[in-house]
């Protein structure tokens, strides 16, 4: 089978944009959550996001004009804005700009979003009652389709390969990559660019996941304790936005050009609760049935794992059901941790997945595990694994697996090895 | 009247293509000089439309391709 490495990475969060100041925030312990400040959010349940810090690139802070012209903005949603935002970064990252035809045929593009357009939607469903539909802008449809960043980005860059989208929900982001990855395998493809992105948090996108009771209610005057995985005083998640991508590559390709390896994508496992639309079976069976999946694939006993990215978006009932299927698991790994780095940026929705395989690499490569902030009374069903509270940990970190799942009962689980 | 309109129509076609004013001569094609595609020139006759409170209807709008073209047509029809 071939192998598959990363090569680049790239982000856009509420932490800033660029994967090095991300990660240094992150690995400091601080947070990204705030009071919505984009649109009015007084008459909503939740009034707390994790917004894009808007500034200059060179200081960390996210500014559109160095990624897409002002022009070209105006006919696109933010969510393609920051999925073309973190491939620029991963691509240049990677250093992979190839010009000859036989490598722009073997580059392929696999970038997703759980939601897609729904500011630019609900835009033009108010304009249409409004004013009457001739005034609907011919950019709409292509604005709003989730595939359109793996689009853009193929012909920004003119890679010809495998042009694909993944729509599953908040698992999105890691069955981008996972499935990119089989492409490589399979010989689809050299180089994947791979990844997801979006930009939910607007008002029908706050009320929606409101009115479906998934969001923190009770921490609107303290939105940096709303993301609180695992802990007793959990209600919700907290709702982020930006994108993670990641350059996938293989083996032979990478070294013969001399790119610099992150990591390996060794295990990939997928499954389907089969259950409800919203909430995870009680025994976590699907989440399991992932996680043991990708261990299978990548022929790494649950014993070597040394570090977990949780899906731990801080609800009451998924963060217990997915502790419980991971003790199940890993019971006998005493070497085991475990943390959720949406205690620091909330939950990204469909870039989640990928944002989370960014921060498994990255802790790889680094040593260090990234803190589960807010983490101070943890519940009594979640004892026994060590869930990284509020500080990073310095650990050689050879095996990491994260997680990710989705409305409608998609399970996704990544493992990640350390290229030596 | 037409001076003040060829402006007003430069400058939306300025702001909306993100071109060069100087490159807005009344001759330039929106497709072929100024780098429009189909939906960019979609969106120009509706930027016309709502600047000079008119309709331009869908056969009159396939033969605006140049500058002077959309100057001559809103002179004549507004």
């Amino acid at each position: 089978m071939r192998r598959v490495v990363i090569t680049g990475l790239g982000m856009v969060s509420p932490l800033g944009c660029g994967v090095d100041h991300i990660w240094s925030r992150i690995i400091n312990g601080e947070s990204g959550l705030g009071k919505i400040t984009q649109f009015e959010a007084s008459d909503l349940a939740c009034q707390i996001a994790g917004e894009i810090p808007v500034g200059e690139t060179a200081d960390g802070y996210f500014n559109a004009d160095d990624h897409v012209a002002a022009k070209d903005r105006r006919k696109l949603d933010p969510f393609i804005v920051y999925g073309i935002t973190a491939a620029q970064q991963a691509i240049e990252d990677a250093s992979w700009k190839p010009e000859d035809e036989e490598s722009l045929f073997r580059t392929g593009v696999m970038i997703g979003s759980g939601i897609g357009g729904l500011q630019t939607i609900a835009n033009g469903a108010v304009m249409i009652e409004e004013k009457g539909p001739r005034k609907l802008s011919p950019f709409f449809i292509p604005s709003s389709l989730i595939n359109l960043i793996s689009g853009h980005v193929s012909i920004r860059y003119g890679y010809k390969g495998p042009n694909h989208s993944v729509v599953t929900a908040c698992s999105t982001g890691a069955h981008a990559i996972g499935d990119a990855a089989r492409l490589i395998q399979m010989d689809d493809a050299d180089v994947m660019v791979a990844g997801g992105a979006e930009a939910a948090v607007c008002r029908l996108g706050i009320a929606g996941f409101c009115a479906s009771r998934a969001l923190s209610t009770g921490y609107n005057e303290t939105p940096e304790k709303g993301s609180r995985p695992w802990d007793k005083g959990r209600d919700g998640f907290v709702m982020g936005e930006g994108a993670g991508v990641v350059v996938l590559e293989e083996l032979e390709h990478a070294k013969a050009r001399g790119a610099t390896i992150y990591g390996e994508v060794v295990g990939y496992g997928l499954s389907g609760d089969a259950h409800h639309i919203t909430a995870p079976p009680p025994d976590g069976n699907g989440g399991f049935r992932a996680m043991s999946a990708a261990l299978k694939r990548a022929g790494i006993n649950a014993g070597d794992v040394n570090y977990i990215n949780a899906h731990g978006t801080s609800t009451p009932l998924g963060d217990e059901i997915e502790f419980g299927a991971v003790k199940r698991l890993f019971g006998n790994n005493e070497d085991v941790c475990m943390s959720s780095t949406k205690s620091a940026i909330g939950h990204l929705l469909g870039a989640a997945g990928a944002v989370e395989a960014i921060f498994s690499v990255k802790a790889i490569k680094e040593g260090v595990v990234p803190p589960t902030l807010n983490l101070e009374d943890p519940s009594d069903e979640c004892q026994g694994i060590d869930l990284v509270p509020l500080e990073a940990q310095e650990r050689k970190i050879d095996v990491a697996l994260s997680n990710s799942f989705g409305f409608g009962g998609t399970n996704a689980s990544l493992v990640l090895k350390a290229f030596r | 009247m037409s001076n003040d309109v060829a402006d007003r129509v430069k400058k939306i076609v300025v702001e909306h293509l993100g071109v060069e004013e100087a490159k807005v001569v009344e001759s330039a094609s929106f497709i072929d000089d100024l780098g429009a595609d189909s939906l960019d020139t979609v969106e120009l006759v509706m930027a016309f439309e709502e600047e000079f409170g008119c309709e331009i209807p869908d056969d009159a709008a396939e033969k605006i391709v140049t500058v002077q073209n959309a100057v001559d047509f809103i002179s004549e029809n507004v």
